[in-house]
């Protein structure tokens, strides 16, 4: 679609394998600057288990991610996996690495810093804090003070800049009402939006929502949709959605990826997804009487 | 120096260590047991094991040995289901460091009673006829509880293992310790199988202190706390939850405990078992023969 | 605008109960006879109530289940009483080992600090393999490093460093340093009670930095707080670091409460009794650890001392003999363990403006009911 607009993520030829299982067989999928990217599928299908692979929770069995044109996982099927490996492209990653190491492993933590944000399907928020903490922690990691300099309190300035960007935040979604409340006793629709609240505090560049509308109703489906498409422009992102609800993914998507079984069926535009006879087949008939 | 020369010199204490290492599998049963199945370590376990030494000084002082030792696997089987009922149970919901703190708490618990009954002092431990004599073993004299104990342990293990491989609870056992909330639904009478374990392991525990105890003069109130924590490392150092593991983890930590007192390093005996620990937690986790555990996001 | 407020109210509270507790101390080191129990109580609940606070900013705030504590207190004390014992005592303490190895004393404040570092230095080298470990394996681990230190320090061949297993004495202690500056031993608990306010407010203030919100992010969830950026294995192990800082220290001032140090008194059986007193004070609460510290030692060590002689709030009995106190004191602990998990505190913290608050809304409390009952009317 959009050849001229810069790369922002990249995966090529990701396969991830448990012991015998392949959760994820030889997948390849780009995020251009920008975009909203939806990948669907059934339930096991490997969606967020490509979402470990990119934040760094897992690391990939074979194949590469790139984030902004630099390398964030690259690996080959190697030590006990070099004779379990049920993937395809077993010998492209052995040779040659593009930048630096044959194997790379970044931790979550690193990933994070480079600009990748997440939310989690089953919501993982910090439950002994306050919403309003829950958002500053995110800024810990753009800290500029020492363990010193923090504990002495010689970074007020710092720590002020933060709770003031924290509270923006909390208006722009709109939690700025509870902010002094306990996060686990929010209703279960704002706790998503504090997750995502919190994400964008790291001031990511790539924002992956892990089905950011669970437990949602038509309303309020709706609403999320036009607030993800707000974000997107208020704060510059490329946004990666694992969705089920089909009305939201064909809603916002540039482009979607479908998933089964862990390797790609389609990609394309909403229109073209929703007339592939594969997607049909394999996916859209099966949940038609959602 | 070869091997047969090195074999030589060592024999009393390899000797010491296998009867060492049959009595620490008998504790060691009791936390793997209880590990697979409430995924607690039960700090109060070792001094289970102190108890029935205790209970063994004050009944044989007034009964004579034959009907003191069954009352001494009573009574600990006994301490041991209720312990589980009082303290752990109320707590079957709360967090497992909860557990683990009031595994912490009961142990405190028995010492500090223990500590009160005896006043403190030595309790005598009696010379239990026909294990407590004196015999010889290729040349090394020793007492006949060396021989016994492994073989005692080796027999009640296998029962152990049949028991838990073939009979009803036995599969419970195994279900639970797969998944607890899964077998609950299930049918699988959680109390029962959890109350079983903690008999199981008292009653090992007990024969476990029966033979102990002979290789020493006395019992105190702290007398249990290492040979808990070691039976313990045992479990680890074999995978805790594995049986097998438990049982030969204890024999390895104490045949090398014995062969680093015989080298005249007495001091470090109980380091090298913590060393052990540290290393195997480090290399390998899951001990010999752990499972892999992954958690899922 | 309110928080900022509150926060205000809070902190002229802290000072004003710091002031407090100096004062009733002071009053007390001027009024009470020199041989009150309650002196050697503040003393030892100082000790306690560092050490405390320390395991609760690992085990409380960063969801570090440790068991090390006694052992980077052993560390803490040995480094103390190594590097103050004056040059003419070493021959007599040092009796078999030819005076020792170290021959010159450093100031008692430095020596004090270096205890602190060396047990930080430890707590890296012991992190580094062990704070991977999860759980129950991180608390056995740790527990068995400090069996390991035990062992080591009791080693003949570190003799002329550590005495072997004999004991330690002639350092200064909370009474010399008194005698040294007033003249008599009058004071000595309020020595030690200003060196734990500071470390103590050290702690607070670190757990009140953005490094603090770090750990309890780990606490509550590793997973997310991964993915925000925190680098679990560099935070995991500042807290350990930190922690056992403060623990070398707590086991100094242990030494300079007691006179003598010996290396058997630091078993595994000392950190369950500093984890207890977590437990009792409430897990994730600085101010529960120093009310639950010092009561753990004024009701073992002073007010439950007749339940050991014979009589007890005027009761007598023959049950009351060497040890109940004991037990009558682990089965409250097991009481508060099983039925009141919460603590004292919970995991807040004492907090002025959080109780002028519930007053507040105790007053209130009849209005918003009718308000309600309107609603439902309506």
């Amino acid at each position: 679609m959009s050849e001229e607009k810069k790369n922002v993520l990249r995966l090529s030829d990701i396969t991830m394998q448990f012991g015998g299982v392949v959760a994820v067989n030889d997948l390849s999928l780009e995020i251009n600057e920008g975009e909203i990217v939806s990948i669907i599928g059934p339930n096991g299908a490997g969606k967020t288990t490509a979402f470990n692979v990119i934040t760094g929770v897992y690391e990939p069995t074979n194949g590469e991610v790139d984030f902004l044109g630099k390398p964030i996982a690259r690996n080959h099927p190697h030590g006990k996996m070099k004779k379990l490996y049920a993937g395809e492209n077993k010998e492209k990653y052995l040779s040659k690495p593009k930048h630096g190491k044959k194997v790379l492993t970044l931790k979550p933590d690193a990933i994070a810093k480079r600009g990748i944000a997440r939310t989690f399907q089953n919501i993982r928020l910090f439950k002994s804090m306050t919403v309003f903490e829950n958002v500053l922690v995110a800024k810990h990691m753009r800290r500029k003070s020492n363990l010193f300099t923090a504990t002495f309190k010689l970074n007020a300035k710092e720590e002020k800049k933060m709770k003031e960007e924290c509270l923006e935040l909390l208006k722009i979604l709109d939690l700025d009402d509870v902010m002094d409340e306990k996060a686990t006793a929010l209703p279960y629709g704002k706790q998503r939006h504090l997750e995502i609240a919190r994400a964008l505090a790291t001031n990511p560049k790539l924002l992956l929502l892990d089905e950011p509308a669970a437990g949602m109703n038509p309303q309020e489906t709706d609403e999320l949709t036009a607030f993800i498409k707000k974000i997107r422009d208020d704060f510059g992102l490329t946004i990666f959605i694992i969705e089920h609800h089909m009305n939201l993914v064909m809603d916002i998507s540039d482009r979607i990826y479908v998933i089964d079984f862990g390797k790609l069926i389609a990609k394309g535009t909403p229109a073209e997804i929703q007339n592939n006879q594969r997607v049909i087949d394999a996916y859209l008939g099966v949940t038609e009487d959602e | 120096m070869n091997f047969a020369a090195f074999i030589q010199k060592n024999l009393p204490y390899i000797l010491a260590g296998i009867s060492v290492g049959g009595q620490y599998a008998l504790i060691a049963i009791g936390y793997t047991m209880v590990y697979g199945i409430l995924r607690l370590i039960n700090f109060a376990h070792g001094d289970i094991f102190m108890v029935a030494g205790l209970v063994m000084v004050y009944t044989s002082a007034s009964l004579p040995i034959y009907v003191a030792m069954p009352i001494v696997l009573v009574s600990t089987v006994i301490l041991g289901v209720l312990i589980e009922k009082l303290a752990y149970k109320p707590l079957r919901t709360a967090p497992r460091m909860s557990v683990m703190i009031s595994a912490i708490g009961v142990s405190y618990l028995i010492q500090n009673l223990a500590l009160y009954i005896t006043g403190g002092l030595p309790q005598t431990y009696p010379k239990i006829p026909y294990i407590s004599d004196t015999i010889s073993v290729f040349g090394a004299a020793t007492k006949r509880v060396t021989v016994i104990t492994p073989i005692l342990t080796l027999v009640l293990i296998v029962v152990l293992v049949l028991l838990i491989k073939y009979t009803k609870i036995g599969i419970a056992m195994r279900a639970v310790s797969k998944d607890f909330e899964t077998s609950q639904l299930m049918g699988v009478k959680i109390n029962k199988v959890i109350s079983m374990t903690f008999v199981i392991g008292s009653f090992l525990a007990a024969v476990g202190s029966l033979l102990y105890f002979t290789n020493y003069t006395s019992v105190m109130p702290t007398s249990g706390a290492m040979p808990g924590l070691k039976a313990f490392v045992a479990a680890v150092f074999g995978g805790i939850g594995s049986i097998p593991g438990a049982v030969v983890g204890a024999f390895i930590i104490g045949i090398c405990e014995n062969i680093i007192k015989g080298a005249g390093l007495t001091t470090f005996s109980d380091a090298f078992t913590f060393a052990l620990l540290i290393v195997i937690l480090c290399v390998k986790p899951t001990g010999i023969f752990g499972e892999k555990n992954i958690d899922k996001v | 605008m309110l928080n900022k407020k509150n926060k205000k109210i809070d902190i002229i509270a802290l000072f004003v109960i710091v002031a407090l507790l100096f004062a009733v101390d002071i009053i007390a080191e001027m009024v009470a006879p020199r041989t009150s129990l309650f002196f050697s109580v503040v003393k030892k609940s100082c000790v306690y109530a560092l050490v405390a606070v320390s395991m609760n900013l690992l085990n409380g705030f960063t969801g570090l289940f440790s068991l090390g504590q006694a052992g980077f207190m052993l560390i803490g004390a040995y480094t103390y009483a190594i590097l103050t014992i004056p040059s003419e005592m070493r021959d007599s303490v040092y009796q078999y080992f030819d005076g020792g190895l170290v021959k010159n004393p450093i100031p008692w404040p430095l020596a004090l600090i270096v205890a602190g570092l060396i047990a930080g230095i430890f707590a890296f080298l012991i992190g580094l393999p062990v704070l991977r470990l999860k759980s129950d394996y991180l608390a056995i681990a740790t527990l068995g490093f400090a069996e390991i230190i035990r062992a080591f320090v009791q080693w003949d061949k570190f003799g002329p460093l550590t005495n072997g297993s004999n004991l330690l004495r002639g350092y200064p202690t909370f009474d010399s340093l008194a005698t040294d500056w007033f003249g008599s031993p009058k004071f000595s608990s309020t020595i030690a009670l200003a060196i734990t306010v500071l470390c103590v407010l050290l702690i607070v203030l670190f757990i009140n930095s953005t490094y603090g919100r770090a750990l309890k992010a780990i606490r509550d969830d590793e997973i997310a707080a991964e993915a925000m950026g925190i680098n679990l294995a560099s935070h995991k192990q500042i807290s350990f670091i930190i922690s056992s800082f403060f623990a070398g220290i707590g086991g100094a001032l242990l030494a300079m409460h007691q006179s003598t140090i010996q290396a058997t008194a630091f078993k595994s059986a000392m950190t369950y009794e500093i984890l207890l007193i977590v437990v009792v004070g409430g897990i994730g609460s600085i101010s529960g650890s120093c009310i639950a510290s010092f009561l753990y030692i004024a009701a073992s060590e002073w007010w439950l001392r007749g339940l050991d002689s014979g009589s007890f709030l005027g009761i007598e009995s023959s049950l009351f003999r060497g040890g109940f106190r004991k037990v009558v004191f682990s089965v409250i602990i097991m009481i508060i363990v099983l039925f009141f998990r919460q603590g004292i505190m919970g995991d807040k913290e004492f907090s002025l403006s959080r109780i002028i608050e519930k007053i507040k809304r105790k007053k209130k409390t009849p209005e918003k009911k009718t308000e309600k009952k309107e609603v439902v009317t309506k």
